[in-house]
């Protein structure tokens, strides 16, 4: 249904989706003889949610890491903004504008948690080396005006409290909180969630799907996300993509996805009769 | 005030600007072993070429003469010039700087996820190249480098010190200028690496490789920005030690002096650097001070590795060094 308005669309909620933003066409990717991904297909609207799910091993995280550049697959295309990406380090990915969370959190823990959203900024400060190594110039009036920019996104996650803590000394919940300021202080095109849910108490999930809710509705962050809790996914994403041992088995409105038979197959399993 | 105290503080006083010299040489290690987990143990040798380079450019020797001689029977050695000191060592800043990024590209970029004693192991062999490199690029004779900081007692300080106490130290005046430029350095290190952007990716790097990536930081990018950090600091530490006693190739051993202070401060700590320095300039002054006499002098070769021992025994990480937590 939805390839059929290729200009976009409105939910039911009133928010704007629009046209295809980034494409994944026919990726496989292998490890050795291990297929972690076979020849699967998606694209990704501007300004949804777009969400991928499967059972432990289907191969989530593998397609996560191939958005943002982590692994490089063998065969397909990625295009993103209406152009085929050529193979790029995760850290150039990450300069196009496409901010990732890691699923076992990846913080810099000695530093504080104002320190660790900064470095978020990095590739907006554009003053040359030698201003910044003297402190010169444009090179205090930019720390600035990031510095302004940080603090929004520090209000918008309730997390004054802790700015000048440790990440270190943080619980697991919150950790997970500045992993999602630092992606948004990149103010990403697309921002990539790896299990932002995983591992949290029913309050902290409640809260982190706010978040994403909130991300997504304010600044109309695409954002794509992967998630093992199926009820989560279902409230929270405008599209689905299932996967199941590297394949993909379902995709489209969580509605669509909840009544296909092959998904309810590997959600629930089979009886064999 | 007694003379035996005043000899003490003299002593002190003294060990304070060797401290400040070692804390410089423990400081190249730390920023290296920081950022990429690599000991470094061609740092002291970086020290001799960046001195072996920095005489060479000041005084217009001609790189390779010896080689060049031999294989064309010329007599070359001398461009017949000499720089000032200044452009000298912006010379010797853009030679430390290309060895930083040859290291990056020739030797590290290949053993990317190697394990940590393969890049020790690496960072060993580049210590005998380097010290091969300096030897046929500019002689293996020791060399006077001078840069224009009088040697000698200085009279400042024996003038205040004789009107407080009745008694004048005797400090050396390059000593008190070395201390002064080392003590500039760190504190412009330490102000880079918290204010500015490429000082925030740099900790950032040494906090976690993957999230690093995440946000957009180029490891090569930081790996060569170290180097040359550490290269620069081997500059200013070879200068230093090669104004005082010449430049020559026991310099490289001065890394030695290091490891001590490291395992004071630990490894991962600029602060703990500084630190150990100072605990271990002072400490091996007071101690030959008070001991020497009574067990034949010559303490100061060993007290530092006797007390980095002791260290080991009851707080192996150092003073500043994380804590070392097994998990089960």
């Amino acid at each position: 249904m939805l390839d059929t308005q290729p200009e976009g669309y409105t939910t039911a909620d009133g928010r704007k989706i629009g046209g295809v933003l980034m494409e994944m066409k026919n990726i496989t990717l292998r490890f050795g003889g291990v297929v972690a991904i076979k020849d699967i297909s998606f694209d990704v609207r501007e300004g949804e949610i777009r969400a991928i799910i499967g059972p432990n091993g289907a191969g989530k995280s593998s397609m996560l890491n191939v958005i943002s550049g982590f692994y490089h697959p063998q065969e397909g295309e990625v295009w993103y903004k209406g152009a085929r990406r050529p193979r790029m380090r995760p850290y150039q990915v990450a300069r196009q504008g496409i901010a990732r969370t890691f699923q076992n959190i990846a913080l810099f823990e000695g530093m504080s948690v104002l320190d660790n959203i900064m470095t978020g900024r990095l590739n907006h400060m554009k003053s040359g080396f030698f201003s910044q190594a003297l402190w010169w110039g444009p090179a205090a009036k930019e720390e600035a005006e990031n510095r302004e920019k940080v603090e929004k996104v520090i209000d918008f996650l309730e997390i004054q409290h802790i700015r000048k803590t440790p990440v270190r000394r943080l619980p697991y919940g919150l950790k997970k909180r500045v992993e999602l300021a630092r992606a948004l202080a990149a103010e990403p095109s697309i921002l990539l969630l790896d299990e932002p849910m995983a591992g949290m108490n029913v309050e902290e999930k409640e809260d982190m799907s706010r978040f994403v809710l909130d991300v997504n509705d304010e600044f109309g962050t695409t954002i794509v996300l992967i998630e093992h809790d199926m009820g989560v996914v279902m409230d929270l994403s405008d599209r689905v993509v299932v996967m199941d041992y590297g394949k993909k088995i379902g995709d489209g409105t969580p509605d669509e996805v909840r009544s296909n038979e092959e998904v309810i197959k590997a959600y629930l399993g089979v009886s064999h009769d | 005030m007694p003379d035996t105290l005043l000899f003490a503080l003299e002593a002190a006083a003294n060990g304070l600007t060797a401290g400040v010299m070692y804390a410089l040489v423990a400081l190249g290690f730390v920023l290296i072993f920081k950022a990429s987990g690599i000991f470094n143990f061609s740092q002291g040798v970086m020290a001799l070429f960046a001195a072996l380079t920095l005489v060479g450019l000041q005084t217009g020797q001609i790189p390779f003469s010896h080689l060049i001689n031999a294989m064309f029977g010329t007599r070359l050695h001398h461009f017949g010039w000499t720089l000032p000191t200044l452009v000298a060592i912006a010379g010797t800043v853009v030679v430390m700087v290309a060895f930083a990024w040859l290291v990056e590209r020739l030797i590290f970029r290949h053993l990317v996820n190697q394990e940590p004693i393969i890049l020790f192991m690496a960072t060993i062999g580049l210590a005998y190249f380097l010290e091969g490199l300096g030897d046929i690029m500019w002689g293996a004779e020791v060399k006077r480098l001078d840069v224009g900081i009088p040697q000698g007692m200085s009279p400042v300080v024996d003038d205040v010190t004789y009107a407080w106490f009745g008694y004048g130290f005797y400090m050396d005046t390059l000593e008190l200028w070395a201390a002064l430029i080392a003590g500039v350095l760190v504190l412009s290190l330490i102000l880079f690496s918290q204010y500015t952007k490429q000082g925030r990716a740099l900790r950032a790097v040494a906090d976690d490789h993957q999230a690093a990536l995440s946000v957009g930081i180029s490891l090569r990018f930081i790996w060569v920005l170290v180097w040359s950090l550490a290269g620069i600091v081997a500059l200013v530490a070879g200068m230093m030690w090669g104004a005082k006693s010449g430049v020559q190739f026991s310099l490289s051993l001065i890394a030695l002096k290091a490891l001590p202070v490291l395992i004071l401060g630990g490894f991962t700590s600029i602060p703990g650097a500084i630190v150990g320095g100072l605990i271990i300039g002072v400490g091996e002054r007071l101690f030959d001070f008070f001991m020497g006499p009574i067990i034949g002098g010559a303490t100061e070769n060993w007290f530092a590795y006797m007390l980095a021992l002791v260290f080991l025994l009851f707080r192996p990480q150092g003073l500043f060094g994380e804590k070392i937590i097994e998990r089960v």
